[in-house]
């Protein structure tokens, strides 16, 4: 076992993990606009629902596979690299993990097998209802991760017993304080970023004039939705932040380059040079007021520096470095909270066009703003876990086991190595096919999907009607 | 009275004959892409025959190792690095695959459909094969340690008891996999189908044959399990035989059902022979896994359970459900999704 050990793994983990997570929030907001959309279709039965829903539909499926492949990875990688951390948590980490592929899984699956083959072999409302269980069971599916990650952010419902972390209280575990927190901040930013995915395509598409009617409603339909989302995702990342205070200050005062304890009421610091050797910032720039306020919702109070806290956890832990990488936390931080505010006025505006009906003179440099804005809550989905897991290091669960700790001690460095370049590998031609895929639906658009109906005619169906496929 | 350890020890056993019942014969099928269908349109049939499905097959195995994870944290660890190696192909194997279904068609090129063709050969080739040495070794004995850490060479996870393992596997698989297309295909791909799973019996008997003979020999479960075991190959070879016998009577659901009946005759035979062992030491038997050593907490075990024993008929019931709605069989003049 040697440091290199545990960097690998931890390389590897977070490149599947980012990666993965590129298509997990697009499948949950996709499947969620997609349900939408095939609603209207039932409900006022216009055909231009129903060529959303497959237009649309098509984005979402060639996503999806990526997502449920790389997600396998996500399961067996905890006992691959991480077997003292599966062995010392199994039994509170793996229920939820056992629960999620019980409850979620089998049901995203089945019914998205069933809904894009059922077609034409279900009622409209049987049909309907598919789409709408795929879209739960996903949001499902991030409840139960959210519980397993929450308990390394704030184990609760456990007891130790021979050395092992053991469950005594089920409902803590699901009623988790920071999961009451991190998931509606998780799921909303999810749908936000399947909403702007739609409203970005559909701004390209608008400003080439293309399918200009499709587009147009694509784009009312979802820029509402992500304001929506977007403003509830900052409210619940405020809330987010307030409960870090209480649960995980070191990660908090890391974020904010806090390295002693702050004023009262405390400066919220923008920019700062910080230089971890010196434990010293060289440049601030600060914003008075604004970090009490984020803290505490008030104008007042202080915030723990990160050497008080260093010192308190040595009292509690014993001795050793406490301090998280601080400029990767405090910059991820600011990242992500810069996406968020554009994400949040670029829908605000261009709820504003689309209410005042000046879609068809669309401003130009808005929409291909908004193109640019299909990246922006990626960026902000990355930084957000970024901060949260490298924010908690050592730890891998907060207080009770080091990230040293929980590796495989069988598992050598050459083997991690081949594992981290074959899937990294892997991943890099999965990203190429998928944006060629991607672009290729897109500039087809949806009157491609034209010639689809045609040929769906099933011989067996409607005799008289054999037209091939092929 | 059923301990829960006991309980969830039989769960997982059967999450993964589920997952070998189910997913064995769309992996089989993925493999005849290759060499049974002769046109692209016939692949495109194979493919289709399995689309609906072959996603929720292989959650049986996802949810096979989260019951590992939760119920027996030490097996899910020792097992997991112990075989790191073999499961990063393995898994690649499986990402290949899986995307291969849903990007094929949407290509232009022949190169891009003939890349993604090979993805699903191999990735349904690979992946029973590798079960198969796996499986193998956890019955023959594997190093390890006090610690519960497995240090396994090559040849400790590779040799002959294990490459005829790993073949008997992936043979079994593709059988399985024909008998499937014979129910859902039509015509001369129908034919062909079930014409190669019949000239397969005969070498996939052999295989069996050997790997019991070798299990007995090599193995210690016909000495802890000798009875139970013994009633079991038979019921194997009465199923077989009878598989033959409904592929020459063309009766194809039930030679599937036959071929179904024999992996899960297979895949519980592992089980039980290593109970209470969830893994063997090569090193010592004192090391041994059991389901009481590797197992969980008892709260955690009742939690899981009640969850489990709810959610259970529903996934069931539904997945069923899609069996019937799509009970009607593929052809090249329908609707080709993939």
């Amino acid at each position: 076992m040697d440091l290199d050990m545990v960097m690998l793994s931890r390389i590897q983990f977070a490149a599947t993990t980012i990666f993965h997570f590129i298509f997990v929030p697009i499948s949950i907001g996709l499947a969620f606009l997609i349900a939408i959309m095939q609603t209207m279709y039932v409900v006022k039965g216009e055909e231009k629902y129903k060529k959303m829903t497959k237009f649309w539909g098509k984005l979402f499926l060639i996503n999806f596979a990526v997502g449920v492949v790389t997600g396998i990875l996500q399961e067996f990688q905890f006992g691959m690299n991480w077997s003292n951390y599966s062995r010392f948590v199994g039994d509170v980490f793996g229920a939820p993990l056992a629960i999620e592929a019980l409850l979620a899984f089998f049901m995203e699956s089945t019914f998205i097998g069933i809904w894009i083959f059922g077609w034409d072999r279900l009622s409209k409302k049987v049909h309907l209802a598919c789409i709408w269980l795929v879209s739960f069971g996903t949001m499902m599916s991030a409840f139960w991760i959210l519980v397993a990650n929450s308990f390394m952010q704030r184990p609760v419902g456990f007891e130790m017993n021979n050395g092992r972390a053991e469950m005594n209280d089920f409902f803590a575990l699901i009623t988790n304080g920071q999961m009451l927190v991190e998931y509606p901040h998780t799921v909303f930013s999810a749908l936000a970023t399947g909403a702007f995915l739609i409203a970005g395509v559909s701004a390209w598409k608008l400003l080439k004039r293309q399918d200009f009617d499709f587009f147009k409603k694509s784009f009312q339909i979802s820029i509402v939705i992500a304001l929506i989302t977007s403003l509830l995702v900052a409210l619940f990342g405020h809330e987010q932040a307030q409960y870090l205070v209480k649960t995980q200050p070191m990660k908090m005062a890391a974020s904010e380059g806090l390295w002693e304890t702050s004023t009262d009421p405390a400066p919220w610091t923008v920019f700062a040079a910080i230089d971890p050797e010196k434990q010293e910032n060289t440049a601030e720039l600060k914003i008075p007021y604004l970090l009490s306020f984020l803290s505490y919702s008030k104008f007042s109070g202080e915030v723990k520096g990160m050497k008080e806290i260093q010192a308190e956890y040595e009292q509690q832990y014993g001795p050793g470095n406490y301090i998280p990488p601080v400029r990767t936390t405090f910059w991820s931080f600011r990242i992500m909270v810069g996406c968020g505010t554009a994400m949040i006025l670029l829908a605000m505006y261009g709820v504003y066009l689309s209410a005042r009906k000046k879609l068809e003179r669309p401003n130009k440099w808005f929409m291909r703003m908004m193109v640019v804005g299909i990246f922006l809550p990626h960026i902000a989905n990355a930084s957000g876990w970024i901060m949260t897991e490298i924010g908690r290091q050592p730890w891998t669960v907060f207080g009770l086991m080091r990230t040293e700790d929980s590796i495989s001690p069988n598992v050598s460095s050459g083997e991690v190595l081949f594992s981290l370049v074959s899937f990294t590998g892997m991943y890099t031609i999965l990203g190429i096919v998928l944006v060629t895929l991607f672009l290729r639906v897109i500039k087809k658009g949806p009157s491609a999907l034209d010639k689809v109906e045609t040929t769906m005619n099933d011989p067996y169906d409607k005799e008289g009607q054999h037209v091939s496929a092929k | 009275m059923l301990a829960l350890n006991e309980l969830w020890f039989i769960l997982v056993a059967v999450l993964f004959i589920g997952f070998f019942f189910l997913e064995g014969f769309d992996f089989g099928v993925g493999m005849s892409t290759r060499f049974l269908a002769r046109t692209d349109g016939e692949r495109r049939v194979l493919i289709n025959s399995i689309g609906p499905f072959w996603d929720a097959n292989e959650v049986w195995l996802i949810t096979a190792g989260g019951a590992m994870f939760a119920a027996f944290p030490n097996w899910y660890a020792t097992l997991f690095s112990g075989y790191y190696t073999p499961f990063v192909v393995l898994l690649l194997a499986l990402i290949a695959r899986g995307v291969a279904f849903e990007f094929r068609g949407k290509g232009k090129t022949e190169r891009w459909v003939k890349n993604w063709d090979h993805a699903i050969f191999f990735g349904s080739l690979l992946p029973p094969f590798l079960f198969g040495v796996v499986f193998a070794g956890l019955i023959k004995g594997l190093p390890i340690d006090g610690e519960m850490q497995m240090n396994a060479g090559l040849f400790d996870m590779v040799n002959g008891y294990t490459l005829v393992g790993g073949i008997t596997v992936t043979m079994l698989c593709l059988v399985h996999g024909l008998m499937f297309t014979t129910l859902r295909t039509v015509g001369s791909l129908q034919e062909r189908a079930r014409q190669l799973g019949q000239k397969l019996l005969i070498p996939l008997a052999a295989l069996l044959v050997l790997f019991g003979v070798m299990t007995y020999m090599m193995t210690d479960v016909f000495e802890v399990r000798g009875a139970i075991l013994t009633g079991m190959a038979v019921a194997g070879v009465v199923a077989f035989v009878l598989a033959g016998f409904f592929m020459s009577k063309k009766r194809d659901g039930w030679a599937f059902g036959m071929t179904g009946t024999v992996i899960v005759l297979a895949v519980a035979a592992v089980f039980i022979g290593l109970f209470p062992r969830v893994m063997i030491s090569s090193i010592d038997r004192a090391f041994d896994l059991t389901i009481h050593n590797a197992a969980s907490g008892a709260y955690s075990l009742k939690i899981m359970t009640i969850v489990a024993l709810t959610l259970l008929p529903f996934v069931l019931g539904y997945q069923i459900w899609s069996y019937i709605i799509f009970k009607k069989r593929v052809h090249e003049k329908g609707h080709l999704e993939h």
